[in-house]
């Protein structure tokens, strides 16, 4: 870890057009990182989380005839706006205006580019050095080119708009782009200070606004080929199902059926309209193999405290003594949760000879790749993926292993297969955020500050079983990276503090959901540090920044937690029969605070303002940096009031929306205000960590409305 | 059965096997618009939205057969890059979308209201935008809803 805040060597890659009317490519690759390095990394800080090889490019910046710029993303866009502050990035360096510049999800068929995932919050802050570099160089090989024609130095040569100038002439970057043979390639020029930037650092619109707005058919679920299929698959219902045997006799003569696929462990209904495919399904008489019908207990008998694998995440000063008769103690716990994306999973898939395409919304471009190629027995060169937008990711997709079946399905027909989840079992087959069992113990000093806080907290399963790390990095990990998030106490100077991970496999996959462990976590944590304030006597700012050092990110903490407290008014009392409370955490580098103002009417929690303030150091697009904050804060609100899974009958329930209660229009707040501080000077993560602190905020103002603590979420009034 | 209906100004008629196939997959995988979006089948999250006479309509739970003869508005006819309806002029004035997925049926609901209530209140909007965004556009939601119903009052006032 000794040289993590050096740049990484980058080599640059030359080659003519990737697509069939490019002129010229330039490709960035980041070297090798070891891979223990890898997984810490996505734990501790954000340099770039790169496993790839030295010869194999991350990202392509291609010219096009019509001087057009098109940049190949390793990353997706599913709504976190990276395809903008991308372009911005580039548009700076390269000279270009924002309306030259396209960015499109880079497919497979010219080499992968994306070789971890598209999450983790990573996709600007991992790739912001690398594409200014690329930027630059390319500016100047093109500068080195028209000094050549023109035999005048390049110094005298400037650049603007994709065009090069010498004062009296002026050629555009395509023009001389095709004119060159051989390109030679700069040392990487000096970047330009980022204050210089036009595009990098403003509120510049969506690139992607326009065609959201008018409805282009920009998801993997508007994809067509000539001569698609529709298809389903049977899934079980029941949490530990195994499929036995299925009846198919009667979906077989069903109108516009075309194919029945019987797999060893799913059956596939193929037709000519998806509506006839459904029919058809729902006549299957499927044989389950149920070893055990799960209930809620079952589940939180599991999943608790002192059960699992026990690994300590963090580790200062001495335990405390659980008979000390001044240890406070309270438990917490979160729900089930489900990602409740509104683009269901699918896939299009055509498969001819040893050939395959893939077309999808995927978070995991090139774990898809690899899938699809074990199972259908073909080169991984030979699948190509064409990663789509997605209709929402927030880390369901970084398992999309139904492209096999897609792909198995289009072999079986011989023709293309459009296939997707129906929103029951999206619900049913989610990958979901696991509920979480958390003990909280600390002790005051005799001046009433914390000297002791520890949290043990139990999770099922996030990064460990997922197809997106592999065993060994969780193995040398030794703890789940992911139900880690947010679970150690970042108030450093406290004198014993501590964080201990109990780990249990569910019957049922859980994984990654926006912010990963941070919610419950921060929950739990900011919950009981609040309590312990209100024991105390004391103010919560002053309460928490009294144990926060200087050391490490300590300072940029204390800033949003201080920003906060000179601008909300913060108050302790109950106004107007609303009260306020505030929660701070930090994730992945970017630190954050939220204050809110919170009612009660007819039991109904109604959170009225949200004050968020959040550090994530240079803000590529400061308007798309507060809408991730807002998106954070309605999800985590969503989840901190509103979502519970539940199992029934052995079931994982409820299946539509409506019954899955969401946070919709007439729940959320109609203010919040995000002040933004920029605390560093290269940009962090922003698409989760803002979510941390808010069901710990609101939790604390029902605390001071009600005098109850609520330990549990979805927080319920009863 | 043919069914015959007017669908963003053109005339359209389908051949189809089984009248109550819900209209949201005659829409996309018939008629190719892929803008009216598949969310739930349950009439639960309003992502397939779109206008039946001027109605905000869930198609996937309106069977086609009930299709004959009305005037069906879907994303792609409500305006256009050049031409855009207030309400896109709104979303993209406060860059309302993020994945983008269920705007188009928050839009054409929006759309529909405003023909009702050209000046709704937050309780209004609170009551009649019911659909889900799991991205969590609302809040920018109701402020481009309030700014669609300006602009739009404003293009009647000239138009009159």
């Amino acid at each position: 870890m000794k040289n993590k805040n050096k740049e990484s060597r980058r080599t640059f890659l030359v080659r003519g057009g990737i697509g069939t009317i490019g002129i010229i490519a330039l490709g960035s690759c980041v070297l090798t990182n070891p891979i223990r390095r890898v997984g810490l990394d996505m734990v501790e800080n954000t340099v770039a989380p790169y496993i790839g090889k030295g010869t194999k490019a991350n990202l392509w910046i291609e010219i096009l005839q019509n001087n057009t710029i098109v940049l190949h993303s390793s990353k997706v866009e599913m709504g976190q706006g990276t395809f903008t502050g991308l372009a911005q990035i580039v548009a700076d360096e390269l000279d270009i205006s924002m309306d030259q510049i396209q960015v499109i999800a880079a497919s497979t068929d010219r080499g992968i580019l994306d070789r971890t995932s598209t999450g983790g919050s990573f996709s600007i802050a991992s790739l912001w050095m690398p594409l200014r570099e690329m930027g630059a160089t390319m500016r100047e090989m093109l500068k080195m080119e028209a000094s050549k024609k023109w035999n005048i130095p390049v110094a005298q040569l400037s650049t603007n708009n994709g065009v090069i100038s010498n004062g009296s002439q002026s050629i555009t970057y395509a023009t001389i782009a095709s004119e060159v043979e051989k390109w030679k390639l700069p040392k990487t020029p000096k970047l330009r200070p980022t204050n210089s930037y036009k595009f990098t650092g403003k509120p510049i619109k969506r690139v992607d606004l326009k065609q959201k707005v008018f409805g282009d058919p920009i998801f993997g679920m508007d994809a067509e080929l000539p001569g698609m299929v529709h298809a389903c698959v049977v899934r079980p219902e029941h949490v530990g199902a195994s499929f036995r045997s299925a009846d198919t006799s009667q979906a077989e003569s069903m109108p516009g059926v075309i194919q029945i696929i019987k797999k060893e462990t799913w059956v596939g209904v193929i037709a000519a309209s998806i509506s006839q495919a459904l029919a058809a399904k729902r006549t299957i008489k499927v044989e389950w193999d149920i070893p055990k019908k799960w209930t809620e207990e079952g589940i939180r008998e599991l999943l608790q405290v002192g059960k699992g694998n026990r690994m300590i995440t963090q580790k200062e000063g001495k335990a405390l003594d659980p008979e000390d008769k001044d240890v406070i103690s309270i438990d917490f716990s979160s729900p089930i949760g489900a990602h409740a994306q509104m683009e269901p999973n699918g896939a299009v898939a055509a498969v001819e000879g040893d050939k395959a395409t893939i077309i999808l919304s995927t978070q995991v471009v090139g774990i898809t790749q690899k899938q699809v190629s074990k199972a259908l027995g073909i080169p991984l060169k030979n699948v190509n993926i064409i990663p789509t937008f997605l209709g929402g990711g927030f880390g369901r997709r970084l398992n999309t292993s139904h492209a096999v079946q897609a792909a198995i399905m289009a072999k079986e027909v011989g023709r293309p297969v459009k296939y997707f989840f129906t929103r029951k079992e999206e619900f049913q087959n989610d990958t979901f955020r696991p509920p979480t069992h958390h003990t909280l113990r600390g002790k005051l000093d005799q001046k009433g500050y914390l000297e002791s806080l520890e949290h043990h907290y139990a999770s099922g399963d996030v990064a460990i079983n997922s197809v997106l790390l592999p065993g060994i990095v969780n193995s040398i990990l030794g703890s789940d990276v992911g139900a880690m998030r947010g679970a150690n106490i970042m108030y450093d100077a406290i004198e014993n503090h501590r964080s201990v991970q109990w780990h249990t496999t569910l019957p049922f996959a859980t994984s990654w959901w926006r912010s990963l462990g941070l919610l419950a976590n921060t929950f739990a944590i900011e919950s009981f540090v609040d309590e312990m304030c209100i024991k105390a006597n004391k103010d919560p700012f002053e309460f928490r920044l009294s144990k926060i050092s200087n050391k490490g990110y300590g300072k940029r903490i204390k800033g949003v937690i201080k920003r906060a407290a000179e601008i909300s008014n913060y108050n302790d009392k109950i106004q107007n029969e609303r009260a306020m409370g505030m929660a701070a955490s930090i994730d992945s580098s970017s630190p954050c605070a939220h204050v809110v103002e919170v009612s009660i009417e007819n039991k109904k929690i109604i959170v009225h303002k949200v004050l968020c303030v959040f550090d994530c150091g240079v803000a590529v697009n400061p308007d798309q940096v507060r809408a991730q904050c807002e998106g954070a804060i309605i999800m985590g609100m969503s989840g901190a009031i509103h979502e519970k899974m539940t199992l029934k009958d052995g079931q994982l329930y409820p299946t539509n929306y409506g019954p899955y209660d969401m946070a919709l229009m007439k729940d959320v707040p109609k203010e919040i205000e995000v002040v933004l501080i920029e605390g560093a000077d290269k940009p962090y993560p922003v698409g989760e960590p803002p979510m941390g602190p808010i069901a710990a905020a609101i939790g604390n103002a029902i605390r001071r409305l009600t005098g109850n603590r609520l330990t549990d979420l979805p927080l319920k009034i009863t | 059965m043919k069914i015959s209906f007017t669908i963003n100004d053109q005339q359209q008629s389908v051949d189809i096997e089984d009248g109550n196939t819900p209209l949201l997959w005659v829409i996309r995988d018939i008629l190719h618009l892929k803008g009216t979006k598949y969310g739930c089948g349950k009439a639960a999250c309003g992502a397939c939205t779109l206008h039946i006479d001027g109605e905000a309509i869930r198609s996937c739970s309106y069977a086609i057969k009930f299709a004959q003869g009305k005037e069906i508005t879907t994303i792609e006819g409500l305006g256009t890059l050049e031409n855009p309806h207030p309400v896109q002029q709104a979303w993209i004035q406060h860059v309302v979308p993020q994945c983008g997925y269920c705007q188009p049926g928050f839009m054409m609901a929006t759309a529909a209201l405003l023909n009702k209530n050209p000046a709704p209140t937050d309780q209004d909007i609170d009551k009649n935008i019911v659909n889900v965004c799991r991205c969590g556009t609302y809040t920018r939601m109701r402020k481009a809803i309030h700014t669609a119903a300006t602009i739009k009052q404003s293009n009647d006032q000239i138009s009159k």
